[in-house]
């Protein structure tokens, strides 16, 4: 399954380091990466393929949420599906 | 990739606009449980029921966290219990006992369906049925109850209308000390869905297939945020604004449908295309209107604003999904809408400008609290008055109206929670009572000459 992950919150060095060792723990590939500063505000999305991923995906986004929280951002992960759906006919 | 402008507008709408689905609503059919005795109707009931709804909370829960959209009830609705009841007699609040008792083991919040369908009359069970309800409703927690009393092919049961004023009066009585929540958790129906999923007019009709899935969706406050976004244009683009946004909430509503169908092995029935308000902050059909350029709800021009809303969901919804059913339109709940309570409360929304509103969106006069003294009689009225608008419209109307035993016009009743809390309102002192104590039937309309 794909998923796109979702960090939004104030520049700091390494927040996509984190968020990368994060996934390569657990065995996500990151397929690709948009990132951008709005006002001040870093707004990163990246697609991953969690097939592989040794934990459960809900799992997985407990822990991108709870590194969110330790580096004072907000990190979403939420499955691909939900964007596609919504935005592709 | 997908587009990073419409990932932000998806995590806004999650986080910011109250985007949710409202409630995941299994199905049963309970009718291969009756049997001629009470005891083992009840016990069968308890394991259909638990065996086919056993991993409902569980499912919904792994949805919301894989797709990140809260899923706010996960909920059962049951075949009208009257059709049980009828074969197996003894005491139907028996069977109330049993479905809330269910209901709590298998983690949900509400279960509805301890109904009957009595349009045309009562067959053997309904009426008994129907006078339990204040019983059931005041000795259980998680029972909805709903009566359809008339409909566009039948007519009005007007004995039914009597009898339902009464009911409703004294499960408030019966429930005085809690609140009166009693009446909260029941509705007299016109044109009654056999598969909406939402709470307290949820059962599963007679034709439905065995077990089901049926998805409630919600969003108004991504619909007022839409709108405010256009400050100045017509409402050629206002309809046109929330006719998009409502695809795009439906299309969430699909989704988790689907899966939840999926996962649970049950059949999707339908996605109820509902703007149903919470009285969350940001939450509230009320507001789409204000936001459309009325001063408060209620004003003159309210029920266009209504019609043009509800239409726009209905156009931009059903194209999102593969079946739509159930009430689908907005909601006008006033104790359960901030703005609505709000309007209720400075006098700008009235109980007769409600009733024009249900004209034209689902579902009716809902979550209304009225005088402590109001008679049964004068709720037998305001009853027929809205099956008689959904008679003559083909459409679905509704009341769920709560008299505020001990309070009068300037209290208020607060349930807490979802169910919010609404200032009693004003009702129309002259009474009805030689209409209702005529009794009978309405006979049904004309479906030709429509002027």
């Amino acid at each position: 399954m794909r998923a796109v992950i979702i960090v939004v919150g104030k520049d700091s060095v390494g927040i996509l380091g984190k968020v990368a060792g994060c996934c390569a723990e657990y065995q996500v590939n990151i397929i690709e990466v948009t990132q951008s500063i709005l006002q001040d505000m870093f707004c990163m999305m990246m697609l991953v393929d969690a097939t592989n991923s040794t934990i459960p995906f809900t799992q997985l986004a407990d822990h991108l949420n709870t590194l969110g929280r330790e580096l004072g951002l907000s990190i979403q992960a939420m499955h691909e599906d939900v964007f596609t759906s919504m935005h592709r006919i | 990739m997908i587009n990073t402008k419409d990932i932000l507008e998806t995590v806004n709408m999650i986080q910011d606009e109250n985007l949710d689905i409202r409630t995941i609503t299994m199905g049963i059919s309970l009718l291969d449980c009756a049997t001629g005795d009470n005891a083992t109707t009840c016990r069968r009931i308890y394991d259909k029921i638990s065996r086919k709804a056993e991993h409902l909370v569980r499912t919904g829960e792994e949805i919301e966290k894989q797709y990140g959209i809260p899923i706010i009830h996960k909920r059962v609705a049951v075949t009208p219990i009257a059709m049980i009841y009828a074969s197996c007699g003894g005491d139907p609040v028996a069977l109330a006992r049993v479905l809330d008792k269910v209901a709590q083991d298998i983690g949900v919040n509400f279960i509805g369906g301890y109904s009957a369908l009595v349009q045309k009359g009562f067959a053997a069970g309904d009426e008994a049925l129907i006078r339990s309800i204040p019983e059931a409703l005041a000795t259980t927690d998680r029972l909805c109850s709903s009566v359809n009393i008339g409909s566009t092919k039948a007519g009005i049961n007007m004995d039914a209308v009597a009898l339902m004023g009464r009911i409703v009066r004294e499960s408030a009585e019966k429930t005085a000390d809690r609140g009166c929540i009693g009446p909260a958790k029941l509705v007299a129906l016109c044109n009654a869905p056999d598969d909406n999923p939402f709470m307290a007019g949820a059962f599963h009709g007679a034709g439905e297939s065995d077990c089901v899935i049926n998805v409630g969706v919600s969003g108004p406050g991504v619909v007022r945020a839409a709108i405010h976004k256009l400050a100045d244009a017509d409402l050629t683009e206002v309809a046109d604004t929330v006719k998009r946004t409502a695809f795009k909430i439906t299309r969430m509503g699909q989704l988790v449908a689907r899966e939840a169908s999926r996962r649970l092995g049950v059949p999707f029935g339908i996605v109820d295309l509902s703007l149903a308000p919470t009285p969350a902050v940001g939450d509230s059909v009320a507001h789409i209107l204000e936001e459309m350029g009325l001063e408060r709800c209620g004003a003159h021009g309210t029920t266009a604003c209504l019609a043009l809303l509800n239409d726009a969901v209905k156009k931009g919804g059903v194209m999102a999904s593969s079946h739509v059913g159930g009430l689908s339109g907005a909601f006008i709940p006033v104790t359960e809408d901030a703005g609505m309570i709000d309007a209720a409360a400075c006098g700008a929304l009235t109980i007769e400008k409600l009733e024009a509103m249900t004209a034209v969106c689902s579902v009716g006069l809902d979550m209304i609290v009225l005088p402590g003294d109001t008679p049964a009689e004068t709720i037998s009225g305001i009853i027929a008055d809205e099956a008689a608008i959904g008679m003559i419209n083909s459409k679905t109307t509704a009341v769920r109206v709560i008299p505020a035993i001990g309070k009068s016009v300037g209290e208020e009743l607060n349930f807490g929670g979802l169910l919010g809390r609404g200032p009693v309102m004003r009702v129309n002192p002259a009474s009805p009572a030689k209409l209702i104590a005529r009794g009978g039937r309405i006979p049904a309309p004309m479906q030709s000459l429509k002027n």
